[in-house]
C-alpha cells in the first residue's frame, strides 16, 4: 500500500482526509463526550443528510448542502433549547427525524436514476476528491484554531457553565459556536465514515483516550492519535478487502475500545486484589 | 462606577423583586438593600426563596417584576465583580480538570479573550486561597478524586479567586466538617474587610455570630435588620420556634423568648 500511496492521487486523498479527520474528532469528540453533546452531534449528523438530497436535486456539490444543513442543524436546536423549555432530545429527535425525511424527498424528486448515496450514508474515504479535501482541510483549520486560541475559556466553559457567565464569559456566543464547530467536524467526517457512522469515530477515540489520562489537553492529543490509528489501520483494510472505509474504521474503532477497556479492567484489578491482601 | 458608588453606597439594590417559575412564584415583593461592607445572613424555610434571591442578584433567573441592581448596575451589565457558591452544582464530577485549575477559571478575564494564559501572579494567588480553604495538599488532584466537602470548599476557592467585591454563598457549610466550618467561617469574617458578603445558612447558629445583619426569607421578605430574632418573625417564619432552640440557637438571636419556652 506504502507504493501504492505514492502512485495513486485518490489514496493520497484518502490519506490526507484520514488524517484530518483524526484531528478534528480527536479534538471535538472529546469535547462532546465531556459535555454530553453525542446525540446532539448525531442529530447534527443526520440532518444534514437533507443538504445531500437538496445538492443532488439542484445539482450542486452535495457535501456543500450537508455543510448548510448542518449548520443549520446546530444553529436551530441551539436556538430552540435556549429559547423553550422544550427537552433538547425531543428536539434532536424531530431535527434527526426531518433531515433524513427531506433528504429522501429531495431525492424522489430528482428526475431520472436515483443516484448511489451510500457514499455519504457510509463513507467512501476512497473517493474523496480534491474539491471534498480543501473543504475538509479549511474546516479542520477552522476548528482547530478556534479551540486552542480561546482553550481556556473552552475549558471554564465546559466545566461550568453557569459560572462562566457569572464572570462575564459569553457563554450563550460559546454555546453556539460550540454547536458550529461539531457542525464543521460531522462534515469532515461524512467523507470518512459517512452519516450513520460518524458517531462512532466521535466517541471511540475520546473515550479510549479517557481511559489513560485525565487531563483535557493530553486526552485530546491521545484522541487525535487514537483517531489516526483507527482511520489508517481501517482505510488500509477498506483499500485491501474493498469495503466501504466507515465500516472498516468503525468496526475498528470499537473493537480497540473494547480492547482497551478489557486491558484497563485486567490492570485495575491487580492493585486491589494486593491491597485486600 | 466611582460615581455610582458616590451616590449610593448599596452593593446591592433589590426593588419590589418578584420571581416567577411559570406560574408558580418563588420571592414576591421583596425590597432589600445591602450596604458595601455588610455582613448579611440570609435564613428562611426549605423553598423560601433564598436561591432564587441570590440568582436573581446575579442574573441567572429572569427577573418577573421589579429591579436587582449590583453598585448601581443592572445585573445583565456584568462590571461589578461578583463571586458565587452554588448550593447545588449539576456539574460533570468526572471532568477531566484538577481542581487547582477549577479555582484558576476564577482568574480569567470578562468576555472572551483569545491565548489566554494564566500569570504567575494568578496561580500564586491561586495557591494562597487553596492554603486558606486549606485545599493545598490536594492542588493537583483530579476533582472526580474530591470528596463532596473538599469539592464544596473548592468551589469556595473558586469564587474567592474572581477576587469579587461582592461574595454570594448558598449554604457554603452545608457538607463540611466542623472544623473547615470554622474555617470558613473565620475567612468569611477576614474577607468582610474588604467584600460584601451575603450568606444563605440553615446554620442559624452561624447567623448569631457571624453576620452582620439578617434577612428572613419566606416568599417575601419577612424580616431584615439585626441578626436578633424575636418570637414574631421566627413564627412567621417557621411556624414552629421549639425545633429552633432544640437545635442549641443561643439567647441572643431569640431576643424576646420566655423560661417556660424551653424544649418539652
Ligand atoms: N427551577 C425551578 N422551577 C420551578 N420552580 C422552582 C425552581 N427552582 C425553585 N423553584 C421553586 O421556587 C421556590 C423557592 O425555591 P428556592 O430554591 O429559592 O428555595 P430555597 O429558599 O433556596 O430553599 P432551600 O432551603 O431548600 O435551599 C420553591 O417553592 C421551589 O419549589
Ligand atoms: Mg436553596
Amino acid at each position: 500500500m506504502i507504493k501504492a500511496l505514492f502512485e495513486y492521487q485518490f489514496l493520497q486523498n484518502a490519506f490526507l482526509s484520514s488524517i484530518l479527520a483524526s484531528v478534528v474528532c480527536g479534538i471535538i469528540g472529546v469535547i462532546i463526550v465531556e459535555k454530553k453533546l453525542v446525540m446532539m452531534s448525531g442529530g447534527i449528523a443526520h440532518t444534514s443528510y437533507g443538504g445531500v438530497g437538496l445538492g443532488y436535486l439542484l445539482g450542486f456539490e452535495p457535501i456543500i448542502g450537508a455543510f448548510l444543513f448542518s449548520i443549520c442543524a446546530a444553529l436551530g436546536i441551539g436556538c430552540i433549547k435556549r429559547k423553550s423549555s422544550t427537552h433538547t432530545d425531543v428536539i434532536i429527535g424531530l431535527f434527526w427525524s426531518l433531515g433524513m425525511a427531506l433528504g429522501i424527498l429531495f431525492i424522489a424528486l430528482m428526475p431520472g436514476y436515483p443516484p448511489d448515496l451510500s457514499s455519504y450514508l457510509f463513507g467512501s474515504i476512497l473517493s474523496v476528491t480534491k474539491a471534498d479535501l480543501y473543504l475538509m482541510i479549511s474546516l479542520t483549520f477552522i476548528v482547530v484554531l478556534v479551540i486552542i486560541v480561546l482553550f481556556n475559556d473552552w475549558k471554564a466553559y465546559l466545566f461550568d457553565e453557569e459560572f462562566a457567565s457569572i464572570i462575564g464569559i459569553k457563554t450563550a456566543f460559546l454555546e453556539y459556536l460550540l454547536l458550529v464547530l461539531i457542525a464543521m467536524t460531522v462534515v469532515v467526517l461524512i467523507r470518512v465514515v459517512g452519516i450513520i457512522l460518524v458517531l462512532a469515530l466521535l466517541t471511540a477515540p475520546a473515550a479510549s483516550a479517557g481511559m489513560l489520562t485525565s487531563n483535557l489537553k493530553k486526552r485530546m492529543l491521545y484522541a487525535v492519535i487514537f483517531g489516526n490509528i483507527f482511520c489508517l489501520a481501517g482505510l488500509w483494510i477498506s483499500y485491501k478487502i474493498n469495503i466501504a472505509s466507515g465500516a472498516s474504521i468503525v468496526i475498528l474503532s470499537i473493537i480497540c475500545y473494547f480492547l482497551l477497556y478489557t486491558l484497563r479492567f485486567i490492570f485495575k484489578l491487580r492493585p486491589y486484589s494486593h491491597r485486600q491482601d | 462606577m466611582r460615581d455610582a458608588y458616590a451616590k449610593n453606597l448599596n452593593a446591592v439594590h433589590i426593588d419590589n423583586l418578584s420571581v416567577y417559575y411559570g406560574q408558580t412564584p418563588a420571592i414576591t415583593g421583596v425590597c432589600l438593600d445591602v450596604h458595601d461592607g455588610e455582613y448579611l445572613g440570609i435564613i428562611g424555610p426549605n423553598g423560601g426563596g433564598k436561591s432564587t434571591l441570590l440568582k436573581a442578584i446575579l442574573g441567572l433567573v429572569p427577573i418577573s417584576a421589579g429591579t436587582v441592581q449590583i453598585y448601581g448596575n443592572n445585573t445583565n451589565k456584568k462590571t461589578a465583580l461578583v463571586g458565587y457558591v452554588p448550593q447545588f452544582v449539576i456539574l460533570n464530577r468526572k471532568f477531566p480538570i484538577s481542581l487547582v485549575d477549577v479555582v484558576l477559571t476564577g482568574r480569567l478575564k470578562q468576555g472572551l479573550s483569545p491565548f489566554f494564559t494564566f500569570t504567575q501572579k494568578d496561580k500564586e494567588k491561586a495557591f494562597e486561597i487553596l492554603e486558606k480553604v486549606g485545599l493545598l495538599s490536594l492542588a493537583n488532584r483530579q476533582i472526580a478524586e474530591l470528596s463532596g466537602g473538599e469539592f464544596q470548599k473548592m468551589l469556595i476557592a473558586r469564587a474567592l479567586a474572581v477576587n469579587p467585591r461582592l461574595l454570594l454563598l448558598d449554604e457554603p457549610t452545608a457538607s463540611v466538617d466542623a472544623v473547615s466550618r470554622e474555617q470558613i467561617y473565620s475567612l468569611l469574617s477576614e474577607l468582610n474587610k474588604n467584600k460584601t458578603i451575603i450568606l444563605v445558612t440553615h446554620d442559624l447558629l452561624a447567623v448569631s455570630s457571624q453576620v452582620h445583619s439578617l434577612a428572613c426569607l419566606n416568599g417575601n421578605l419577612i424580616y431584615h435588620g439585626e441578626p436578633e430574632l424575636t418570637e414574631n418573625i421566627v413564627n412567621n417564619l417557621y411556624g414552629c420556634p421549639v425545633d429552633l432552640i432544640a437545635h442549641g440557637v443561643p439567647h441572643r438571636v431569640l431576643r424576646d423568648h420566655e423560661e417556660e419556652k424551653t424544649v418539652d
